[in-house]
C-alpha cells in the first residue's frame, strides 16, 4: 500500500525537476538582486534628487494612466462582452494587439500618429500649439496605450463570468441599461475591475519601450523609474540597484494587493 | 387589468407559437417539461426577448409587443420572480425591494418607505437590513416576491419560483404564495414543470409542449382528463387512445377496454395506476378488463411499489409493498392484471 497517493503530493520527476528549475530562474535573480544591494548607501542613493523625482513622475503617470484605463477601457471592456455589434471578436483582437505587440513599436506608432507631424498630432499642433510628444502627457499616453488592453480583458472576463440574469432581473424592476450598469452591472465586477486596474497600473509602472520612443528621456517630465534604472546602469551600477528594489518592493505590494485573484485562476498577460 | 398574448418565437430548433389569455386577478400557469418553451414565453412577456411574431396586450389597449412595436421590459408595468431569486448580492434586502421604485424615479427615502410594507407583508419585516446571502433559500424567495410586486405591477411572472426550495420550504412558501396570489389584482403567469404548483397556484392551466399548447382549462380538469402523455405521466395516468364503440375502446395499440360510460369514436382511456390490481393466477370471478402482461420494472414509489407492464395493453400498477413482496415478482416475470371497468375514465379525443 502507498503511503501517500499520486494525487496527494507525489510529483512525477520529469515534471519535478523542470519545474525546480523554473522557480529557480525566476527567483533567482530577484534574489541576486537583494544580495547585490549596496544596503549601507541605501540611505543616500534613496534621498538623491533624481530618485525622488523619478519615482513621483512613475506613480503619478502609472495611476493617470490607470484612471485613463478606467474611463475608457471598462466601458470598452462592457461592449465586447455585451453589446451584440458585428464584428466584436474583430474588434477584441485589434484592442488586444497592444498586448503582444513589442512596446518600441507601440511607440513608434504613437509617434507617428500623434508626434507633432503626425496624422492626429499635426492637427492638434495647428489647432493649439501643443505638441504631445516629449511631454509628461506622452508618457501617460505610451503607458495608457500599453496598459489598458490588461484592464480591458480583466474587465470583459469579469463581465462574462458574472450572471447577465441580475440584469434582466434589473430590467423588470423598471432599470434602463444605463442605470443597470450603473446599479447592477458595476458593483457585481467590481473586483474584476479592481483586479483589472492593479494589473494594469503595474504594467504602466514599468513601461520602457513605448515611454522612451514616444516621450523621451528627459528627467523631471519623461523620465520614468524604468527609464532611471536603465540609465543608471551605465555610469552607476549600485544607484541602479537601489532603483531596482524599489521598483521590486512596488511590484510585491501590487502582487499582495492581487493575491486572491492572481494565486486563484491565474490571469493571462 | 388583463394579459392576452400570441408569442411566436423561432428558438433553433424550437419554433415556439403560443397564445395565453390572463383575465384580471387570475393565475395561469403555463406547465411544460423542460425545453418546452415555457421559459422563452415568459421571457417574450416579460419584454426580455422580442419576438419574432404575434402580440402582447395588457388592458386590452396597452401594446407591448406587435410587429412594429416592442416595448423594452423596464418600460413594462410588471414585477418577475426567478427561479433562483436573483436578489442583488451587493444590496440589502430592504434596497432589493426598494429598487423597483428607485429605477422607477422614487427618491431614496420614498423607495425605502415602499419597500417597508412587503417586507412586513411576505414577513421579512426586521431582516431588511441584511444582505441576501444571510438569508435562508425560503426567505430569499420571500424578498425576491416582494421585489416583483412592491410597485402593483399589472403583469406578474413567475418563473418556476419553488423549484429551487427544499421539499418543506417548498410546503411553506407555496402556501404564502398562494396568499399573495389571492390578494393580487393583475393579471399573473406562472411558468412551472411541477403540476402540483400548478394545481395548488393557478386558476388556469395551459399545457405547452415542443412550442404549442397541448391542453389548457382548469386545473382540475387537467388532472383529470390529460390529453398527452406528458401530462398524463404528471398526474400519475395511465393515457390509452382508441375508438369507442358502445361499452368498448379498441385501443389505437391493440388490445380492448371495457368502460361503464358508452363511448363513440376517438377517445382516451385514462386508468389510476392505484385502480389496478395484480394477481399471479388468473383472478376468479370474471372483471372483464383482465389481461396477461409481463412486469418490466418495478420501483418504491412512496409506500407502494409502481409497476410498469408492458404486454397488450401498457399499464402502470401501484401496489402496496406487502402485496408486492406477496407476489415475489421479478422484472420479466407474467402476471394477470385487472381493472374493474367503473375505474376506467374515458373522455372524447
Amino acid at each position: 500500500m502507498s503511503r501517500r497517493r499520486p494525487r496527494d503530493g507525489g510529483v512525477p520527476a520529469p515534471l519535478l525537476v523542470p519545474a525546480a528549475l523554473a522557480v529557480a530562474f525566476l527567483v533567482l535573480p530577484l534574489l541576486g538582486l537583494v544580495v547585490r544591494a549596496p544596503w549601507s548607501e541605501l540611505g543616500p542613493q534613496l534621498t538623491r534628487p533624481g530618485v525622488g523625482q523619478a519615482l513621483r513622475l512613475s506613480l503619478v503617470s502609472a495611476t493617470l494612466a490607470t484612471l485613463v484605463s478606467l474611463l475608457l477601457g471598462v466601458p470598452l471592456a462592457w461592449v465586447l462582452a455585451r453589446s451584440r455589434i458585428r464584428g466584436r471578436s474583430v474588434l477584441r483582437a485589434l484592442v488586444t494587439v497592444p498586448l503582444v505587440l513589442p512596446p518600441v513599436v507601440g511607440g513608434v506608432a504613437l509617434f507617428l500618429v500623434l508626434g507633432r507631424q503626425g496624422i492626429v498630432g499635426r492637427w492638434l499642433f495647428e489647432a493649439t500649439g501643443l505638441a504631445l510628444p516629449f511631454t509628461t502627457a506622452a508618457v501617460v499616453v505610451a503607458e495608457t496605450f500599453v496598459a489598458m488592453p490588461f484592464l480591458v480583458i480583466s474587465v470583459e472576463g469579469a463581465l462574462r463570468a458574472a450572471d447577465a440574469r441580475f440584469e434582466d432581473a434589473a430590467a423588470t424592476l423598471g432599470a434602463d441599461r444605463w442605470t443597470t450598469f450603473r446599479r447592477v452591472t458595476l458593483p457585481l465586477v467590481a473586483p474584476g475591475i479592481a483586479a483589472g486596474a492593479v494589473l494594469c497600473w503595474a504594467r504602466a509602472l514599468g513601461e520602457f519601450g513605448a515611454t522612451i520612443t514616444f516621450a523621451g528621456n528627459f528627467p523631471g517630465t519623461t523620465q520614468t523609474m524604468p527609464l532611471a534604472v536603465y540609465l543608471a546602469l551605465q555610469r552607476d551600477p549600485d544607484a541602479a540597484i537601489v532603483l531596482s528594489l524599489v521598483l521590486l518592493a512596488v511590484s510585491l505590494a501590487t502582487l499582495l494587493l492581487l493575491r486572491g485573484r492572481w494565486l486563484g485562476r491565474g490571469v493571462t498577460g | 387589468m388583463s394579459l392576452t398574448a400570441h408569442v411566436v418565437v423561432q428558438r433553433g430548433s424550437l419554433g415556439v407559437d403560443v397564445e395565453l389569455a390572463v383575465a384580471d386577478g387570475e393565475v395561469l400557469a403555463v406547465l411544460g417539461p423542460n425545453g418546452a418553451g415555457k421559459s422563452t414565453v415568459l421571457r417574450v412577456l416579460a419584454g426580455l426577448l422580442p419576438p419574432d411574431g404575434g402580440r402582447v396586450v395588457v388592458d386590452g389597449d396597452q401594446v407591448w409587443d406587435s410587429t412594429d412595436r416592442h416595448v423594452p421590459a423596464h418600460q413594462r408595468s410588471l414585477g418577475m420572480v426567478f427561479q433562483d431569486h436573483l436578489l442583488f448580492p451587493h444590496l440589502s434586502i430592504t434596497e432589493n425591494v426598494a429598487f423597483g421604485p428607485r429605477s422607477r424615479g422614487a427618491s431614496r427615502s420614498a423607495a425605502r418607505s415602499a419597500a417597508a410594507p412587503w417586507l412586513d407583508r411576505v414577513g421579512l419585516a426586521g431582516l431588511g437590513d441584511r444582505r441576501p446571502g444571510e438569508l435562508s433559500g425560503g426567505q430569499a424567495q420571500r424578498a425576491a416576491l416582494a421585489r416583483a410586486l412592491v410597485g402593483d405591477p399589472r403583469v406578474l411572472l413567475l418563473d418556476e419560483p419553488l423549484s429551487a426550495l427544499d421539499a418543506r420550504t417548498r410546503l411553506t412558501v407555496r402556501a404564502e404564495l398562494r396568499r399573495h396570489l389571492t390578494d393580487y389584482p393583475g393579471s399573473a403567469v406562472l411558468v412551472t414543470h411541477d403540476p402540483i404548483d400548478a394545481m395548488a397556484l393557478a386558476d388556469r392551466v395551459v399545457v405547452v409542449e415542443d412550442g404549442r399548447v397541448v391542453q389548457s382549462g382548469p386545473p382540475a380538469e387537467v388532472a383529470r382528463r390529460p390529453r398527452t402523455d406528458y401530462v398524463a405521466r404528471l398526474v400519475g395516468l395511465v393515457l390509452l387512445p382508441g375508438t369507442g364503440t358502445g361499452h368498448q375502446v379498441a385501443l389505437d395499440g391493440g388490445g380492448v377496454v371495457a368502460v361503464a360510460e358508452e363511448a363513440a369514436g376517438p377517445v382516451f382511456v385514462a386508468v389510476r395506476p392505484e385502480a389496478v390490481s395484480l394477481y399471479l393466477d388468473r383472478p376468479a370471478g370474471s372483471p372483464r378488463n383482465v389481461w396477461r402482461l409481463e412486469l418490466v420494472a418495478a420501483t418504491p414509489h412512496g409506500s407502494v411499489v409502481r409497476c410498469d407492464l408492458a404486454g397488450e395493453v401498457p399499464l402502470t400498477a401501484d401496489v402496496t409493498a406487502t402485496s408486492f413482496a406477496e407476489l415475489g415478482l421479478a422484472p420479466g416475470a407474467a402476471v394477470w392484471a385487472s381493472v374493474k371497468a367503473s375505474e376506467v375514465a374515458v373522455y372524447a379525443r
